[in-house]
């Protein structure tokens, strides 16, 4: 390994962990004023929902692809149906891939 | 996720790493294509293993190859290493009610091994129901789980040095997809939650092609500002009847 390699991957590594560790560093010194905790509940749902719309619509990445021949958008909705209805994860899973890699092998 | 288990240390390690299984065969190809394509890229075995071991963060690690082979200076692999984690900001302060009264021994690790998957599973269970003492340790257990599986893909890319074909194809990524999606729907409890989905799915597709992830973030503080306000207006509505 090279020098530069090295000192690409202490670098990367520095600002990686200090990026997660951030906030983790204050431990139970610091509460979040009340706005702050509210505005935190959203996380999970806005990060996840920015993560899954885009890969789901354009599953190349480039194109639009909004209709029933998309396995993605299919499976997602089956997953969504499943959680929305039974309120079990891992029967949205299930159910979801299921449907994904079967509509993919049915459209193969 | 599964919720009925006597919550040891043991069976929530366990537990943790389970629920992470369908992320597990998700990063995969990305391990193997990762490690396939560093050496084309310029970096040795010694460094592709290292950069898995030490920063342990896919997207940047992926384009810090294009990067490198495109021959960019340090201070830019660094600074846009910077920019793509930075979502992982969001994650360190939305769990750190969850991790604050750990000592040092426990936030420092969990810090290092926090990812888009291993938040998306363990802010679930953060938020189960129960009031297990123990819920660090299906913390760790997802993340050690998320971390072996790394390495050891990138590992199985490096010595094969190619890529099996059309693994990139194989459509595993969707795992995520469908877990990422059922957690979403669990959590969209009220109007303020739905909002906020519909807005950062809105400016995450409008957004897309940001460079650096910064669509993605762009899209994360857009749903949680709605989020914010709708819960606001709702509220004082409700002050006001």
């Amino acid at each position: 390994m090279s020098q530069y390699e090295l000192a690409v991957i202490l670098g990367m590594t520095a600002v990686t962990f200090l990026i997660r560790y951030s906030f983790f560093a204050l431990g139970d010194k610091v509460q979040f004023p009340p706005l702050v905790k509210r505005a935190l509940r959203y996380v999970p749902v806005a990060v996840l929902t920015a993560i899954v719309v885009p890969m789901v619509l354009l599953p190349d990445g480039q194109h639009w692809q909004l209709d029933w021949r998309n396995a993605w958008l299919l499976g997602a909705l089956v997953s969504a149906f499943i959680a929305w209805r039974f309120n079990h994860l891992l029967a949205a899973m299930g159910g979801g891939m299921a449907v994904f890699f079967l509509w993919r092998w049915l459209l193969a | 996720m599964t919720t009925m288990f006597h919550p040891t240390r043991h069976g929530e390690l366990l537990q943790g790493a389970r629920d992470s299984l369908p992320m597990l065969a998700g990063a995969a190809p990305f391990g193997i294509i990762f490690g396939t394509l560093a050496g084309p890229s310029g970096l040795s075995l010694l460094g592709a293993m290292g950069m898995s071991l030490f920063v342990f963060a896919g997207s940047s690690q992926f384009i810090a190859l294009t990067l490198l082979s495109g021959g960019a200076g340090l201070a830019v692999i660094v600074f846009t290493t910077f920019v793509v984690n930075l979502r992982h900001a969001l994650y360190s302060a939305t769990l750190l009610p969850h991790v604050a009264s750990l000592g040092q021994r426990w936030r420092i690790p969990l810090a290092f091994w926090l990812t888009d998957e291993t938040f998306a599973v363990v802010q679930h269970r953060y938020g189960a129901a129960d009031a297990s003492p123990l819920k660090h340790w299906y913390h760790l257990g997802s993340s050690l789980a998320m971390y072996g599986n790394w390495i050891v893909w990138t590992l199985v890319g490096v010595l094969l040095g190619r890529s099996f074909e059309g693994l990139d194809k194989l459509g595993l990524e969707f795992a995520m997809v469908a877990t990422f999606t059922g957690i979403v729907v669990s959590l969209l409890k009220s109007r303020p939650m739905v909002a906020a989905a519909i807005a950062a799915g809105a400016v995450a597709l409008l957004a897309r092609d940001m460079p650096y992830k910064l669509g993605l973030l762009l899209a994360a503080l857009a749903g949680v500002v709605v989020g914010v306000l709708l819960e606001g207006r709702t509220a004082s509505k409700e002050a006001q009847a």
